[in-house]
């Protein structure tokens, strides 16, 4: 309920939103945990294994209980925190883990079940018998635990990444990061101020005490007005930094969309990467609940979270409320609920020595020992000395003490170290490099302290950075001591709750401990504690302080569990952000894209760029049909195909001849101006990286091609050649794969159909086959080559892009004309397989130049990359699986790429493997398949017939070996 | 009338506003890569100067102007961007066209640089990046060029094949831009 | 993991590329024998401590760069382009 005169929430604001299909009223600034308890709202969900009934326990991000299903169908998001979502017009929540519904749980009969869900379960209660354990055991585990479920639909949501730079990122806007970018704006430097609620200010939101003589809000709201103001510090609310990483990046996740109504292009989050030269963390700290037993009842919260309702939200979670705890802090909640009008019925000190209160009445050297309740809180029992005792309260707020937000200086391997006086550990310094730890999260409590180390680490980083620090002019505020003494489980019957995520008892752990599992990070997967969503943020420090207790060791010795990003949970959507659909890899589309689309050619992926598959015909119903025409066509009359895919470096320099004969394994210092000459390059290793063509365009002018797979491969290669291993040779490289839209003009009609495009008609004498030049095509400079890749008289064709489709559509009408028209990749590939001719499919990172039957293309005269090692006797070995033509042989006709290859009568088995097949085809031209592989001593055993089993696709097929030329060998039509 | 028809490479995808941010399709004229050949560096930048009036640009800054500028453009290269090329630049570097390589996006407008910092790895904000900066970075995806041309205004480059792609990633951090307000 | 290359300034590990030990630069004679050859193609140490790596700024400047670091507090030591790293 509301509490009149409390809050910083204007009253007249009022929003509504759905919970469990329930409307309600809450205020403009509440979270959802907020308004139900402002709504007297306290159960919320059901816990993941007991299914026992939880309320909300914390006021912040680490809250464990109150999780929640947000919004509908693709949009719907599981697991959000109650205490971190805000409410707006239209929010539908729901809870979780509940059937029929969140009161009358079915399920909650895991609860009568406990003793069978102790730690270890898994491994111990469902062993037996053991084909139980997937078909039925797992599936009803499964089944029964957990939290909310994801939609099944795709994420209708948008999410964002962004990135950010700083000279200071200050984490976490409470009394010292406010501090701590006060000062460091103030002397100009550049600033970001994250912090994760709606609302910056951190605890001096949630507390009475005052700052310079007012209200710690009052002074809040001065110190970000005045940041607001300074054009050098961003402010980022709602910002969570989750992880810190190498040379000052960090991870943030900023909720863009969740606090409103879904809006058109509006994400609901953005990861951002922030880099930092230096870093203040100022995360604050976590109240850690006492164990004792039934802690778990909705009502049950921690005490900072029940006075950050009252003060911050105006909230009473309770009318009747009871306070337990062993240190002082805590006494300011049944301060605060007192002043407010609320009834403070007990305040249960476990310390003989608590102060004591005109207040209320404080039970000294007294504990909690048990609560009663069907779905919350309704009494608490309390003993003191031998005498226990009832007392009805609603809400208990306890408190064992504060843990400093640690956590992001864990994220580079640094250990926290344990500080007896405060009972609790803070920050190694320097585990992060360029990050201070200051205020709460450095164990320094009181709100001066936390100003105080604020404006200090901003001043260190400021000297750091050679930046002059501003005049100090540090407020004055409320400096009183921390005193706590240690309580972490209250001994008893029953269960007592750490880890309320996953439902792990100090029974658990004590039964871990017994069974061996002593450390730390064994317990935790024995118990599975701190494993939750929540990593343990409430939970864990108590649960090792129980293990070090089982195990008669100091909590020192026991160590922590590592604290690894994200510091709160992170949609697996946001991480990904931006790589949704389009946006996953960049399309690279041809000039020609557009006609060849108008023209219904499906599009195939070659790397990031689409090239046609085929262009079906009138008539046409299969690709196979589309793709036999096409061959058909190009040997016959004439066809067009777009190779502009093909990587393209423009090569020039004194010493650019050197560089090639030094890359590639033949001469091209020789090769004539004007002529084109095939090229093979190595890896160092020796195996083949890569083919193309070559021209001379000019004396110290080459123009090299590259497979359009490892165009962007071969231009890192040529780079690392140059630059790492012949600096002082003077060559440079060009990319102009861009630049050029390249057609093949390929068949026995080729020539006739460029003389109709070409200014001047060719002159065959000067255009004998793989020749080069400069040419003029319907009024544009461009270049001619006379290449193949279907064993056909063929030409490629160069204009500067911006002519591609025109050029395209110019060339594609005139093959029409001829009885020709445009191929695809399906024919391109089957010509090119009749000549024998290698593609990456062969050339695959295993095979060397002597498998591909090129071994004489490496040079004798002079050295190249992977040259020597080419020629260890292991890769010139003729036992080796070399390039061979295969053709059905038997009754089956089909040949299949990444069949295996065996002897006729062998056994398909790995043992009896031969080879495979790499590239296979149905040949028009000649009417079978036909299939390049690689076979065992293959040039050796061609007219022998093997056998190839293709055990993923069930085809067996006779095959004889044949020379992988299956066209043309003399190759009489390409120079024709 | 010719047959040959030039088409650019960003054709029918822009010009592109939202929430006071436009994208639009720059023509940069002609495109040279000038690669200067060992020690001639300081000989090219005379050359550049007399012929095209700008120096040969330091790492990631630009020189000229609007209509003649001289951009970084990686290791050993600079890119000219307006004038055909002086032929006495070849005796000092490579020369390579590509006035049809890039895709050139002129980015402007008060929310540019937020746009960017959804796009690009590197601090573009305008007392970091000022004009005559430029830097070869990510663009999303895909390898780019970035300058500031203006106040408020950015040109991109990236390969001419990737035109669609760099739009629809503009748009889609354009409209994130426009709809937070 | 941010590395400065040495003509663009600090960047983001995403515009890198890499390759592999520093050890790629020092490229044997043809006729230096297998044993020089094996270790120069095939063997790597594995410290725990400053290792010299080569990265390429793919998206970038396109310059090998010589990163010498520390493979246990991740600190980058130095950067040098490749070509005037030496071998």
């Amino acid at each position: 309920m509301r509490v009149a005169g409390k809050g910083l929430l204007d009253r007249s604001r009022s929003v509504p939103f759905r919970f469990d299909g329930v409307r309600y009223a809450g205020l403009e600034g509440d979270t959802l945990a907020s308004a139900l308890l402002a709504n007297g709202v306290r159960l919320v969900g059901r816990s993941f294994k007991y299914h026992r009934p939880r309320g909300i326990l914390t006021a912040g991000s680490e809250e464990p209980n109150a999780l929640v299903t947000v919004g509908t169908g693709g949009r719907r998001t599981p697991n959000t925190r109650a205490t971190v979502q805000e409410i707006h017009q239209g929010l539908e929540a729901r809870s979780q883990n509940a059937w029929p519904s969140l009161k009358h749980d079915l399920l909650s009969l895991n609860n009568l079940a406990a003793p069978f869900f102790g730690a270890g379960f898994y491994y111990k209660t469902f062993m037996w018998p053991k084909a139980f354990w997937e078909r039925i055991y797992e599936p009803a585990i499964r089944r029964a635990a957990g939290l909310g479920a994801l939609s099944g639909e795709p994420d209708a949501d948008r999410y964002e990444r962004a990135f950010a730079f700083c000279d200071l990122l200050v984490i976490g806007a409470g009394p010292a990061g406010l501090m701590a970018a006060l000062v460091a704006g103030r002397a100009g430097a550049d600033v970001i101020l994250a912090d994760e609620e709606a609302r910056m200010g951190g605890r001096l939101l949630a507390e009475t005490e005052t700052i310079e003589g007012r209200p710690g809000h009052e002074w809040a709201e001065a110190a970000l007005a005045e940041l607001a103001a300074t054009e050098n510090v961003r402010l980022m609310t709602r910002t969570t930094v989750a992880g810190a990483y190498d040379q000052g990046t960090f991870a943030a996740l900023e909720r863009v969309g969740h606090h409103r109504a879904p809006q058109e292009g509006l994400p609901v989050e953005c990861f951002w990467r922030i880099v930092a030269k230096r870093a203040v963390l100022a995360a604050g700290a976590l109240e850690r609940p006492i164990a004792f037993a039934d802690n778990d009842r909705p009502g049950i919260m921690t005490a900072g979270a029940v006075r950050a309702y009252l003060n911050r939200w105006g909230v009473s979670p309770g009318r009747r409320v009871s306070v337990f705890a062993n240190n002082d802090d805590a006494h300011r909640t049944a301060r605060d609920m007192v002043k407010a009008g609320v009834d403070v019925v007990a305040v249960i000190d476990s310390r003989a020595d608590a102060p004591g209160s005109d207040l209320f009445e404080v039970h000294r050297g007294a504990h909690v020992v048990g609560s009663a309740g069907r779905l919350g809180l309704e009494a608490i029992t309390l003993r003191s000395g031998a005498a226990e005792h009832r007392v009805e309260t609603d809400c208990l707020a306890m408190s064992g003490g504060w843990n400093p937000s640690v956590h992001l200086s864990c994220h580079m391997n640094g250990r926290p170290v344990w500080r007896e006086d405060i009972v609790s550990f803070v920050p190694t310094p320097g585990a992060v490099p360029g990050m201070v730890a200051a205020g709460a999260c450095n164990g320094a409590f009181s709100t001066q302290a936390c100003l105080r180390e604020g404006a200090e680490a901003a001043r260190g980083a400021l000297e750091e950075l050679g930046i002059k620090p501003p005049k100090p002019d540090l407020p004055m505020a409320e400096d009183t001591e921390y005193r706590i003494a240690p309580l972490w489980a209250v001994a008893g019957k029953g269960r007592a709750w750490l880890d309320f995520q996953n439902d792990v008892t100090v029974k658990d752990v004590r039964q871990a401990a017994a069974e061996n599992y002593r450390s730390v990070e064994h317990m935790k997967r024995y118990t599975t504690q701190g494993m939750a969503t929540d990593q343990g943020k409430s939970s864990n420090v108590a649960a090792l302080a129980v293990l070090a207790d089982a195990t008669g060791r100091g909590i020192p010795e026991t160590g922590t569990t590592t604290f690894r990003p994200p510091y709160s949970p992170i949609a697996i959507a946001a991480l990904g952000a931006g790589g949704q659909g389009k946006g996953f890899a960049p399309e690279r589309l041809t000039t020609s894209h557009k006609a060849s689309r108008e023209r219904g050619a499906p599009m195939i992926e070659a790397g990031l760029w689409y090239r046609p598959s085929y262009f079906p015909a009138p008539g046409e119903s299969n690709w196979r049909q589309s793709c036999d025409r096409e061959v058909t066509m190009v040997r016959a009359a004439v066809g067009i195909c777009d190779v502009s895919t093909l990587g393209k470096i423009d090569i020039q320099g004194p010493d650019a001849g050197r560089l090639l004969d030094f890359v590639y394994t033949n001469m091209f210092s020789t090769l004539k101006v004007g002529r084109v000459r095939y090229g093979l390059m190595l890896r160092e290793d020796g195996y083949v990286m890569d083919d193309g063509t070559t021209a001379r365009l000019g004396e110290d002018h080459y123009l090299m091609t590259t497979t359009t797979a490892a165009a962007g491969e071969v231009m890192r290669h040529l780079d690392f050649v140059h630059q790492g291993l012949r600096p002082e040779w003077d060559v440079r490289f060009a990319s102009v794969s861009e630049q050029w839209a390249q057609f093949a003009v390929a068949g026995p009609k080729s020539r006739d159909l460029l003389n109709g495009v070409l200014d001047a008609p060719l002159e065959a004498d000067d255009w004998p086959f793989m020749a080069c030049g400069a040419v003029r095509v319907l009024g544009v400079a461009g270049r001619l080559f006379r290449i193949s890749f279907s064993g056909e008289h063929a030409y490629e064709l160069a204009v500067p892009a911006r002519y591609g489709d025109s050029l395209f559509r110019a060339l594609v009408a005139r093959a029409e004309g001829m009885g020709g028209g445009a191929y695809g990749m399906e024919a391109l590939n089957v010509l090119r397989i009749e000549k024998g001719l290698i593609t990456h499919a062969e050339i695959h990172g295993r095979t060397t130049a002597f498998d591909i039957g090129m071994g004489r293309m490496v040079s004798a005269k002079k050295d190249c990359i992977g040259k020597t090692l080419s020629q260890r006797p292991g890769l010139t070995d003729p036992e080796r699986e070399r390039l061979v033509g295969l053709k059905p042989a038997g009754a089956v006709k089909l040949i299949t790429a990444g069949g295996h290859l065996f002897a006729q009568d062998a056994a398909p088995v790995r043992q009896n493997d031969q080879g495979y097949v790499t590239s296979a085809g149905f040949s028009s031209t000649l009417g079978h398949v036909v299939a390049l592989g690689f076979l065992r001593r293959g040039p050796d055993r061609i007219g022998e017939v093997v056998k190839m089993v293709d055990h993923l696709r069930g085809v067996e097929t006779l095959c004889e070996v044949v020379d992988p030329v299956f066209f043309d060998p003399e190759g009489g039509r390409v120079r024709g | 009338m010719a047959e040959l028809v030039a088409k650019s490479p960003c054709d029918g995808l822009l010009p592109l506003t939202l929430g006071g941010v436009t994208a639009s399709e720059a023509d940069l004229g002609t495109l040279t890569m000038v690669l200067p050949y060992c020690g001639r560096q300081k000989a090219l930048s005379q050359a550049l100067q007399a012929a095209h009036g700008m120096a040969f640009p330091a790492p990631n800054r630009a020189t000229g102007k609007a209509g003649a500028r001289g951009l970084w453009f990686g290791r050993e290269g600079a890119l000219l961007a307006g004038p055909d090329p002086d032929p006495a630049l070849a005796e000092h570097a490579a020369l390579s066209d590509q006035s049809d390589a890039w895709a050139a996006v002129r980015l402007e407008g008060a929310g540019a640089e937020d746009v960017l910092a959804r796009l690009v790895p590197v601090d573009l904000r305008a007392a970091v990046f000022k004009r005559g900066h430029t830097v070869c970075s990510q663009v999303a995806h895909m390898s780019g060029s970035v300058t500031r041309v203006g106040e408020r205004a950015f040109m991109i480059l990236v390969f001419r094949s990737m035109a669609a792609t760099l739009v629809h990633d503009l748009k889609t951090a354009m409209e994130a831009v426009a709809a937070r307000g | 993991m941010r590395i400065t290359c040495p003509l663009c300034g600090e960047r983001d590990r995403r515009e890198f590329y890499y390759k592999g030990a520093a050890l790629a630069l020092d490229r044997p004679e043809p006729d230096a024998g297998a044993e020089a050859w094996d270790e120069h193609v095939f063997l790597r140490d594995n410290p725990a401590g400053e290792t010299r790596d080569l990265w390429y700024h793919a998206d970038g400047c396109g310059a090998w760069i010589v990163v010498t670091r520390d493979t246990v507090s991740h600190a980058v030591l130095e950067t040098r382009l490749a070509g005037e790293a030496g071998a």
